[in-house]
């Protein structure tokens, strides 16, 4: 809990996972849900004002020591160090917080800087780099005190797809072929966290509202019909979906670009989709294609919540 | 706890190798910070001769000068440091990672005084040459006892206002602002205090600055020995041992603090 102009805030309420050595396990929700709270209480940057939370069997509030000892953070979007330094003595600095001898420390980055494919920085000053260099060095520094459980905190923010894509193929590699350690993550990217987790809990504002494989989920929404639409225009009104008998919920992405609209709608029944296309034919809509959907995580927040992200964040006042 | 220590003792090397390293990169930086200030110097100098006031009148401002090098190392390079990680993300590392934060304050604070002393070294050197400043020292010693015991109560200030930074947000920035002038004038780093009202005397000399820079004074201008300004020195040892426990007690509290609110990693608050 927190105050925020005079009102107290829940930013988590209720919420109570356990997560196994070695998993993969995601954090999925809209910005404002609640999942880097989760983190910062989970990595001792945050007090709870109740409850009780481990890391690697130690309590968070009561030895914060020795759960620093076996964990490491990695945020996406920060470039933690020293924009003048270089690579290279960006890694030693941070290597010396975990203790490391110099000529330990110095292996340890070589490898470091193979693996993540930015050997040829090493000198280079970490202001001149790319973000997308800044997130390497990022998570080389994550895991240069060999975390037994590494935090990740959207690692992926603000990178391009092929960054994104080896970053995610490194972490799952550390986590599962090297069985290093356990990786909690957090990602509003659904695909993300398909991709790589054992398990992933949806939280919004606050709650955890499903926690299982991304297979159990997705299988769990097979039941209902998933029809994808697009439509003519931006100015589309969906509304009345919230009221009508058999819609499970729906999401809607606008592109102003080419003022269409995708939405996806989950019912019930294909029989409650053609009361919807009438709806939307009275709005003198065009409808430009309609195909069924596969089931995504997406989909089963959708089907938790009865909206998309972008509409989650919107309600919770984020941007 | 012997491994502790060591840690905590590589963590302060680190941090002071960092501020060094990264304060000696761009060599225009070290001009500047050189050069500049001997211009405010030289600026009180000719208006001293201007007035044509006594010689010793020079060796104030030129030690003066000297010595306001910490004071502007501590107020920015130290108090507000932890507001500079905050920012760039450092400290959320810090405070994730296994460490004494006093052992990161610590680094920094050595850091600083490396880095200033060369600094404050270049100016006294250069003012003393091109102003013939005469120096009458005696007790060499006694010197350099005074000026480590200041430079050590002035960084468990800076060390003590960066816990109470680390809370804040831009306010930081105007709090050091607020601090930087009273404090040239309070600690007669231009003039002798002893031209102060009494009550203002008093006040002044609950800085560290004002008691060294008086007690250095009086020990390399005007021959003094240790048996004058003991008391200085004993007032100096006295403000480090209430300073850096004070910095420590609140450095926990401010962390504490600030985890309860969720305003440690906070930004642009």
């Amino acid at each position: 809990m927190f105050k925020s102009k005079n009102e107290t805030v829940k930013a988590l309420d209720g919420v109570s996972v356990s997560i196994g050595e070695q998993e993969i396990f995601g954090l999925l929700g809209p910005n404002g849900a609640g999942k880097t709270t989760c983190i910062k209480i989970l990595t001792t940057l945050l007090l709870p004002t109740s409850g009780e939370a481990y890391v690697g069997g130690f309590s968070v509030t009561k030895e914060p020591n020795k759960v620093r000892k076996i964990i490491s953070l990695v945020s996406g979007g920060e470039t933690p160090g020293y924009g003048i330094l270089s690579v290279r003595e960006n890694l030693w600095f941070f290597s010396q917080l975990y203790g490391m001898s110099s000529s330990a420390a110095k292996e340890k980055i070589k490898h470091l800087m193979a693996d993540l494919n930015f050997e040829e920085y090493a000198n280079t000053r970490m202001a001149k780099l790319s973000t997308g260099y800044k997130q390497r060095l990022n998570l080389a520094r994550g895991l240069l005190n060999d975390p037994k459980i590494l935090f990740l905190d959207e690692p992926t923010l603000g990178l391009d797809v092929l960054t994104s894509k080896k970053l995610r193929s490194y972490i799952v590699d550390w986590a599962k072929r090297e069985k290093k350690g356990t990786v909690l993550l957090t990602t509003h990217y659904m695909a993300e966290a398909d991709e790589m987790c054992d398990r992933v809990a949806i939280i919004d504002r606050g709650k955890i509202l499903a926690c299982d494989s991304p297979h159990t989920l997705k299988e769990k929404l097979k039941e209902n019909v998933i029809m994808k639409v697009d439509v003519s225009s931006v100015q589309a009104d969906f509304d009345f979906m919230e009221k009508m008998f058999g819609v499970v919920g729906y999401s809607e992405t606008r592109s102003i670009q080419t003022d269409t609209t995708e939405l996806k709608v989950i019912v019930n029944t294909e029989s409650v989709f053609s009361n919807i296309l009438s709806e939307l034919e009275k709005q003198k809509l065009k409808i430009l294609s309609i195909n069924k959907a596969e089931p995504t995580l997406e989909d089963v927040y959708v089907s938790l919540v009865g909206r998309g992200f972008e509409k989650s964040m919107e309600s919770s006042g984020d941007a | 706890m012997r491994e502790q220590l060591v840690n905590d003792l590589r963590v302060a090397y680190a941090r002071l190798w960092v501020r060094v390293k990264g304060s000696n990169q761009e060599p225009e930086w070290i001009i500047a910070e050189m050069v500049i200030p001997l211009l405010t110097l030289s600026a009180y100098v000719y208006m001293y001769k201007a007035l044509q006031a006594p010689a010793e009148f020079t060796g104030f401002v030129i030690l003066g000068g000297t010595m306001i090098a910490f004071w502007v190392n501590v107020l920015w390079n130290m108090s507000a440091q932890f507001y500079w990680e905050k920012e760039t993300g450092n400290l959320e590392i810090y405070l994730v990672a296994p460490i004494s934060r006093m052992a990161i304050l610590l680094g920094m604070a050595l850091g600083g005084i490396v880095n200033t002393t060369f600094r404050a070294a270049t100016i006294l050197i250069l003012g003393t040459i091109l102003f013939q400043v005469p120096f009458l020292v005696h007790e060499p010693l006694t010197a350099l006892l005074m000026f480590f015991l200041t430079i050590i109560a002035l960084y468990a200030l800076g060390m003590l206002f960066a816990s109470l930074f680390m809370l804040y947000g831009r306010e930081a920035w105007h709090t050091a602002n607020l601090m930087q002038e009273p404090v040239y004038f309070l600690s007669g780093s231009y003039f002798p205090t002893r031209y102060l009202p009494f009550a203002i005397q008093l006040l002044a000399s609950l800085i560290p600055l004002t008691l060294g820079l008086d007690a250095m004074r009086r020990v390399i201008m005007e021959g003094q020995g240790i048996g004058d300004i003991w008391i200085d020195a004993v007032a100096l040892v006295a403000s480090i041992l209430i300073l850096l426990p004070l910095a420590k007690f609140a450095l926990d509290y401010m962390e504490n603090l600030s985890k309860k609110e969720g305003r440690l990693t906070l930004r642009w608050q």
